[in-house]
């Protein structure tokens, strides 16, 4: 009867194809080469499919005084013209439901784009032809815009969170040097190539089908519900894969799915919702751009006493994860450096602009970056390299080492890693050529900068730090694989597929890897965070060992061998003193009434956080790195290039170092493109003015620099026991890229023997760099 | 209004549909013809993600009316591969790690072919050059350059 079943071959290797710490691609690679993996807009579209597009307000802000959609309504191939009325359930998609985030508007336009109506015609473009025709008056009252404009109106949209320490006041008050300072860093938009999409199809006893391009399925679905009216369970969220996401489609992509599912409700029909670039760039969030004022004091060799630090962030019209993303800035404005007395406050500023939501790295970018410009301010006032204050005021081992948050750094490798790229890179030698160079340059400048990173790994929410897994095994042996993660390219997938491999001892390619979808594993949190791996890579590790144990109990008792003579080879088991396929071993369990599926769950150990203390242990753990960046200015023009860049990063044990260095480098190119760039601008009306990427630069195959070194950090491995030891990914090297601005700034100072740092707001366009230059030069004019 | 109709060779094949005036070659190519591999990431010419050659030319699909095809070769990322056998650089795409999410990938590979056509011997600035107009907001674009110029140095050879 074993041999009446096609069973895998069985192989001799000493090792499977797939375990961690191969150098595997992407799983869906060979169809991304192709043309052939299908995303949402590529899927054929079901029989009677109808589009659906947003209408928008082309003004701000205030009241709807009157909405006219009889010219909507009479375009050509409309269907259907939905606004808020034809809500049957709560006219809300908040993540937090408190009520701001309206599927439709309903009373009042808070930002330029806000969707008021939406069209369901027969196709994509008279869907958006007709919505171009709504008529959407209303009583305009005076915007709040800018930081600085709610700062004065006391705009906020939500209440102002602070952590303290010490005797701040009196150690700022006594430090042998201050310095006062102002970092300010834009906004950026998120430009996944593949913009927001939804296909929802309704489903029998009024249920509904939704595939979005989402990184929060069960988000989606729940929004949806409670907009329909339905209950969770009767609406399904599927997402096969997604066309990029850094944060844009954790919260933006609701809005999208809950209104072709709305559509295809009232219809009866599938409904589609495709946003075109400059919508998508239009009504959906972004990265919040900051301003913060802060005062450091110091001692003569540049070791930080007491520091005061003010933030303030543009949060748009919402809440959406405003507070999480400034927490997590709070967290991060010590990036890697011990404060010994501190206040940091952070406002969160209510605005007449688009929501803004979560981008990789989620408010850390933006507070380490006040503390780097801390750093290099004092580190120029005291004429010393940058990297030497750097150093002094790391976090100790073993003293020194808790955070503004009372979390102590157990984990800090900073020292080692530093001096290694120090090493690696040549950084002295560099620093003495670049000075060089400049000694005998005036038109050209070069800048030199070393920056760390320390990054927080878990939601800052500990109830997110969850995640469930489904495994099937086939009698053939084959296994299907279902987790809560979603895959936007960052290759989570494959990750944890060869943990699966590995726990199995099975061929990667005896894995199937299927689509996220609801209502196979419930209740998950969203892929962000950098926890995907984290999380899902341990739940889909739980469902494995349940298979696995089932599998050893039952060969044990069926040859009668102790449960410790039954061992998992590559592709075969042995039981005993006999060998067999695992598939054999699998047929065999089957037989004999063996459960051959498995649900895993995970939930992350040691955090937790006390918000009325503010302290608690946020963070499972840190990820570190650090780049050495060199930059070229024109001083005339304003023109920058990044020269050469070498990285060193820790990612733990690395699962997969192909996709691990893929992660690395894409998240330095977009953090550069952050800080140099991609600049999102705002007219005085509230008008978007970059909404496409004729006006908004991401960076381009020419702005990559000549010479980029990338290192994963050998000696790297997780203190804590995460999966094989390995350490997230997504988000840390993101902000690698601050040496790109503090390189720039390095090379502006270099023009003037002056004691105070030039002021260079981010992104460090061109404009930018030419006025810092201007002022730079005009400071020493008598 | 009456619909076009217009015959064209698409990938080597003889192809014949009906259009309306404004609707776009990757308009056509996606919704008529089920040619899903070129994407639309902007619409406005700006992102090279519905890179196709069209005579031999390199053009994006989003800014070729349908009807200009007419009596025309057009090639796309479905023709790239023949039959199971992959062309060279949709193999050193898969060697170098040359892609993530994917959506930008048949942009980059139809455009790195038609620069290779036509200099099969290119240096990397000129590969960054050529290749500077196909937007890719995942990888940093250093595995695409390598994968391009190690093509490049394969195919000479
Ligand atoms: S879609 Fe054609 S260039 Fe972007
Ligand atoms: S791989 Fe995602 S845009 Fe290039």
């Amino acid at each position: 009867m074993v041999s009446s079943h096609p069973a895998t071959a069985m192989t001799d290797s000493s090792q499977i194809h797939g375990t961690p710490g191969q150098a595997l691609q992407h799983d869906s690679a060979l169809k991304h080469t192709t043309g052939e993996a299908l995303y949402i807009d590529d899927l054929p579209e079901p029989a009677g499919t109808l589009h659906l597009a947003p209408g928008g307000a082309d003004s701000v802000c205030g009241q709807i005084r009157r909405l006219d959609l009889s010219a909507v309504q009479s375009a050509p191939g409309v269907i259907a013209v939905l606004t808020a009325k034809d809500v049957p359930g709560t006219n809300d998609i908040s993540p937090t439901h408190c009520g701001d985030d309206p599927v439709l508007a309903e009373s009042e336009i808070r930002f330029f784009g806000e969707p008021v109506f939406a069209v369901v015609a027969r196709s994509h473009r008279e869907a958006r032809e007709a919505a171009r025709r709504g008529q959407i008056d209303i009583d305009p009252v005076e915007p709040v815009l800018t930081i600085d404009q709610a700062l004065a109106a006391g705009s906020y949209v939500s209440e102002q969170q602070q952590l303290q320490r010490g005797d701040w006041q009196g150690a700022l008050q006594h430090a042998p040097r201050r310095i006062l300072g102002r970092t300010v860093s834009g906004s950026q938009d998120h430009f996944y190539l593949e913009g927001q999409v939804s296909l929802a199809t309704p489903g029998e006893d009024g249920g509904v089908h939704i595939h979005s391009s989402t990184q929060h399925p069960s988000e989606i679905q729940h929004a949806a519900a409670l907009a329909l009216g339905l209950t969770d369970a009767a609406v399904t969220v599927e997402v096969r894969r997604m066309g990029g996401g850094f944060g844009g489609k954790e919260t933006q992509a609701a809005q999208w799915a809950v209104l072709a599912a709305l559509a295809a409700v009232t219809t009866g029909q599938p409904v589609k919702c495709r946003l075109d670039r400059d919508d998508d760039m239009i009504m959906t969030g972004k990265r919040h751009d900051f301003s913060s004022e802060w005062t450091v004091g110091f001692d003569d060799d540049g070791r930080i006493l007491a520091a005061d630090i003010h933030m303030a962030s543009r949060c748009g019209c919402s809440r959406d994860l405003s507070d999480p993303v400034n927490d997590r800035a709070l967290f991060h404005a010590d990036n890697a450096y011990y404060y010994p007395a501190f206040r940091i406050r952070s406002d969160r500023c209510r605005t007449n602009t688009v929501s803004n939501t979560a981008f990789r790295g989620f408010g850390a970018p933006q507070g380490m970056m006040i503390a780097e410009q801390m750093l290099q301010s004092i580190a120029h006032q005291l004429g010393k390299d940058p990297l030497d204050v750097r150093k002094l005021n790391f976090y100790g081992k073993n003293q020194r080492d808790v955070t503004p948050y009372h979390m102590r750094v157990e984990d800090f490798i900073l020292d080692e890693l530093t001096e290694e790229l120090e090493n690696s890179s040549g950084y002295r030698e560099r620093r003495r050529s670049v000075d060089e160079f400049n000694s005998s340059n005036t038109i050209l400048r070069r800048g030199l900068a070393l920056t760390p990173v320390k990054f927080g790994i878990s939601f800052t929410n500990t109830a997110l730090n969850q995640a469930g897994a489904l495994l099937h095994v086939y009698k053939d042996g084959s296994i299907h694989l279902n987790h809560g993660g979603t895959e936007m390219g960052q290759g989570l997938f494959t990750k944890v597929a060869q943990i699966v491999a590995e726990e199995l001892q099975v061929d990667l390619k005896t894995i199937q890897i299927t689509a996220t979808q609801t209502g196979k594993v419930p209740n998950t949190s969203a892929t962000a965070a950098s926890s995907g791996t984290d999380l899902n890579g341990m739940a889909a590790r739980n469902a494995a060992q349940t298979i696995r144990q089932r599998l050893t109990a039952f060969a044990a008792s069926h040859y009668k061998v102790l449960e410790s003579e039954v061992a998992f080879r590559p592709d075969r088991v042995r039981v005993g003193g006999i060998e067999m396929s695992f598939a054999d071993l699998v047929m065999q369990a089957y037989l004999n009434r063996v459960q051959l599926s498995a649900t895993g769950f995970y939930r992350t150990p040691k955090i937790w956080w006390d918000p009325n203390k503010a302290q608690g242990r946020p963070f499972y753990y840190f990820a570190y790195g650090a780049a050495v960046t060199e930059v070229m200015i024109d001083t005339l023009t304003g023109e920058n290039r990044v020269l050469a860049v070498d990285i060193l990063h820790d990612v733990g044990r690395s699962l997969n170092p192909a996709i691990d260095a893929g992660q690395i480098e894409g998240g330095f190119i977009q953090g550069m493109g952050w800080l140099t760039t991609e600049e999102v601008v705002w007219e005085n009306d509230g008008r978007l003015a970059t909404h496409a990427p004729s006006t908004y630069k991401i960076p381009t195959c020419r702005d990559r620099p000549e010479h980029f070194r990338l290192q994963i950090f050998s000696r790297g491995e997780n203190q804590e026991e995460t999966v094989y030891r390995s350490k997230a990914v997504g988000e840390p090297p993101l902000m690698l890229a601050l040496s790109v601005h503090q390189a720039i700034t390095d090379a502006v100072a270099s023009l003037i023997n002056e004691a105070e740092l030039p002021h260079l707001d981010a992104p460090a366009t061109p404009e930018s760099i030419l006025a810092a230059v201007d002022a730079r030069r005009a400071s020493t004019t008598p | 209004m009456a619909r076009n109709h217009v015959t064209t060779t698409i990938n080597g094949d003889p192809v014949e549909f009906l259009c309306d005036t404004e609707q776009t070659l990757l308009d056509v190519l996606r919704d008529e013809l089920h040619l899903t591999g070129s994407k639309e990431g902007c619409a406005s010419g700006d992102c090279g993600a519905c890179s196709v050659t069209m005579d031999g030319r390199l053009v994006c699909a989003c800014l070729v009316l349908a009807v200009e095809t007419q009596g025309a070769e057009v090639e796309t990322i479905e023709g790239m591969a023949d039959g199971d056998r992959l062309h060279p650089l949709q193999q050193k795409f898969l060697d170098h790690a040359a892609l993530q999410c994917g959506v930008c990938t048949p942009g980059f590979l139809v455009a790195a072919k038609s620069l290779l056509e036509r200099n099969p011997d290119p240096t990397e600035s000129e590969v960054r050059y050529w290749l500077a107009g196909n937007l890719c907001r995942c990888t940093g674009y250093d595995k695409i350059v390598r994968a391009v110029l190690d093509t490049a140095a394969e195919m000479r050879e």
